[in-house]
């Protein structure tokens, strides 16, 4: 787990991560890019055809209270970048009891693709974290972006988790979703919005497919729905009472989106 | 600008003719999954969509009243909408909505809102054109849309439960301090949204909300039709 | 043109069944409405009208169910009108408040037919039936949606119905008193149902109907024959 522990400096940790993938020779994506500090560890790993798949390494402490981190990646022009963690996020309480950030800033460019598919963010007792993630896309521009968050760790009451995902697409607002759980939030866990599951996800596919054919409108269970946004774009939007059961649901969508989605 | 109160009176009526009487607010799929059962399950209930789709609707109804462009407004709530239902849900209201407010208060930017978007404009977008035409403020229109967030699913739960009437007004009555907060609130991000634009409204969700509301839709048989 | 054409919508009228032209200038469609408690045979009436007048009218079906599409489905199943001819409204489980204190989304349905008719091949609608779901006696159509309105009785409810009034019976333009075949099986006097009717009504036309018996609907359609006349001759 990539644990986001308290340090002792008072003004938190600042560390950023940036990934800069671009298409190199014979169709393979190249990435001039790749540096992290603080927690973010980025290792290539070996890919599917020419795409170039970064993994973020939980080998190191982060810390989050009070802290801010900012992730950031580029996918230029028909570039193709796979993003995966090796484990789960843990958003941990500081010492001062300040909120940490942690803003993700993703850019996909003219037939470019990126599949941004972390683990998911687990919400530790007494932690305080406010993520957003903006991403912006060129018109012919494909992603897959899951997004899970946990709330709480087996058998513990959540911390508090405000998130908030922007997407934007030739620079027009495509998907815009905040969501608040944990203490301070009212009504976070009644029947309107979590009715007692710890774990909501989301898996966002935006393919310029699905102008001409859009994604039905499908339910997948009594607490999972894929759902077609007013642009090319289809949601998938689960609730589950743990991260594995969260998980299947997603899953079980990918596979049903396939035709649209092509492995990187 | 300048009416009074009872112009909001008016608007936020119960009856006033806009379709509204039609629609749970997803407590109907609620009721049926069993997690609305009683007046403290509703609460909650009513609580979370509250300060979710509700704090959302009414910073799109006050950023309307504020004279945020009403195009702008309604791709924002296309972008805070992902569930299809529910886009639908909305359009159809604001569509039954205009054609109130264009009886009750004429004005040259409903009927160009109408004319702009033909099979309507989302709800609380022409609720906050209907404030301005009224001459109501943005925190009069981020009160009328917060109330109907949780006043819908109050109203639908007596008939789908035979929930006690006056225990489902008694929860409306303890969530009015909170329903100030969120309409403040909603006024503030308008406020901002009118030299920042949409992207400075809250775009809080629910869900459940969304997810059942897919569902809901594929009902064949149903009391409301949201 | 297009249904979304947005040239059309601010010229159209917006919130009142008042006007009888078309943005076209043309007369639009004739709107009856038929209320009436559960179960008299309002969904019948509407399936006979619709089958003695599809040849000569061009005419489409709103619906308002309690609970369900089951009367717009029944019309469907029944081939009385082809799919787009049929629209359900959803009511929220209270009939007549869609079709008298809040009559929008009656009016979209209203207007999103003739306007899908207008501007098809097919060509203008004559005759739009609102129905209502079945309710209580109080029940009646807002001005603002319909021009005319039926109520649909029927005499095994009990024969004391016109003898209580009430503002369907009393007002409605024509009230129908369905199913006079049972009158022998449920011991109704229909002789006295026509006059309590005639009482409460004065002159207002009242139609005794067997919806089983052939062409059973006739008193019914060739009232609605007349209103349309009405309807279509341009007044002096």
């Amino acid at each position: 787990m990539t644990t986001l522990l308290d340090l002792p400096a008072p003004a938190g940790l600042h560390a950023a991560a940036r990934i800069v993938a671009a298409p190199g020779a014979g169709g393979r994506t190249v990435l001039p890019v790749l540096e992290g500090d603080g927690p973010f560890a980025l290792r290539r790993l070996r890919s599917h055809a020419g795409a170039a798949h970064v993994c973020l390494v939980g080998a190191m402490s982060a810390p989050l209270g009070g802290d801010r981190l900012a992730l950031t990646a580029v996918v230029e022009d028909t570039a193709a970048l796979r993003f995966t963690t090796t484990a789960a996020t843990l958003a941990l309480p500081g010492r001062t009891g300040a909120p940490a950030a942690y803003d993700v800033r993703l850019a996909v460019g003219e037939d470019a693709t990126l599949h941004w598919l972390p683990e998911p963010l687990i919400s530790a007792r007494g932690s305080d974290l406010a993520q957003t993630v903006r991403v912006d896309l060129a018109a012919s521009a494909r992603l897959v972006l899951r997004e899970e968050q946990v709330l709480g760790r087996a058998g513990e009451p959540t911390g508090r988790l405000t998130t908030r995902l922007t997407v934007r697409r030739a620079g027009r607002l495509l998907f815009d979703q905040e969501l608040a759980f944990g203490p301070r939030v009212p009504g976070w866990d009644g029947g309107a919005v979590l009715g007692g599951h710890r774990a909501v996800g989301q898996l966002l596919v935006v393919d310029p497919a699905f102008a001409a054919r859009p994604a039905e409108p499908r339910l997948l269970g009594p607490t999972a729905a894929v759902a077609p946004l007013a642009g090319p774009a289809a949601v998938v939007s689960a609730v589950a009472p743990d991260a594995l059961a969260l998980r299947k649901l997603l899953d079980s969508a990918a596979s049903r989106l396939n035709a649209v989605l092509q492995p990187v | 600008m300048g009416a009074g109160h009872a112009a909001l009176l008016v608007l936020a009526d119960g009856r006033f003719p806009a379709g509204g009487h039609a629609h749970s607010g997803g407590a109907e799929a609620a009721v049926k999954a069993g997690r609305v059962t009683d007046a403290a399950s509703l609460e909650d209930f009513c609580r979370g969509r509250l300060h979710t789709a509700g704090l959302s609707a009414a910073a799109l109804a006050a950023a309307a009243a504020a004279g945020v462009d009403p195009l702008a407004l309604d791709d924002a709530a296309d972008a805070r909408t992902p569930s299809p239902a529910l886009r639908a849900t909305a359009r159809r209201l604001g569509r039954q909505m205009t054609r109130a407010a264009r009886a009750a208060w004429p004005s040259p930017e409903l009927d160009a809102l109408a004319a702009a978007r033909p099979r309507g404009a989302h709800q609380p977008v022409v609720l906050g054109l209907t404030a301005r035409a009224a001459g109501l403020g943005p925190l009069d229109a981020a009160h009328a849309a917060a109330y109907e967030a949780v006043s819908g699913p109050a109203t639908a739960v007596v008939r789908l439960l035979g929930l006690d009437p006056f225990d489902a007004t008694a929860v409306l009555a303890r969530l009015a301090p909170e329903l100030d907060h969120v309409a403040e609130r909603a006024a503030e991000a308008a406020r901002r949204a009118v030299h920042e634009g949409p992207d400075a409204l809250p775009a809080c969700s629910a869900p459940l909300l969304d997810i059942t509301a897919e569902q809901h839709a594929a009902w064949p048989v149903r009391l409301f039709a949201s | 043109m297009h249904l979304d054409h947005p040239d059309v919508y601010p010229h159209r009228h917006t919130y009142s069944a008042a006007s009888p032209l078309r943005p076209d200038g043309r007369r639009r469609a004739l709107r009856i409405g038929l209320g009436g408690p559960v179960g008299s045979g309002k969904t019948a009436t509407v399936a006979a009208l619709c089958r003695s007048l599809r040849e000569e009218l061009s005419i489409a079906v709103i619906t308002n169910d309690i609970y369900t599409r089951e009367d717009a489905e029944f019309l469907l199943r029944n081939a009385v009108l082809p799919p787009e001819r049929i629209t359900a409204v959803e009511t929220g489980a209270c009939p007549h408040t869609a079709i008298r204190d809040d009559i929008s989304a009656n009016l979209e349905a209203v207007e999103d037919l003739e306007a899908v008719f207008s501007s098809s091949s097919v060509g203008p609608l004559d005759l739009i039936l609102v129905e209502s779901g079945g309710d209580n006696l109080t029940a009646t159509f807002s001005k603002g949606l319909v021009d005319a309105q039926i109520f649909v009785i029927d005499v095994a409810g009990g024969d004391d119905i016109p003898r209580k009034g009430g503002p369907g019976v009393t007002t409605a333009d024509l009230l129908v008193v369905n199913k006079t075949d049972l009158a022998p099986y449920v011991g109704a006097d229909l002789e006295g149902m026509a006059r309590d009717a005639e009482a409460q009504r004065g002159d207002l036309p009242v139609a005794f109907t067997s919806l089983t018996a052939e062409d059973g609907v006739a008193p019914v359609r060739d009232w609605v024959r007349g209103q349309l006349a009405a309807w279509t001759t341009p007044a002096a």
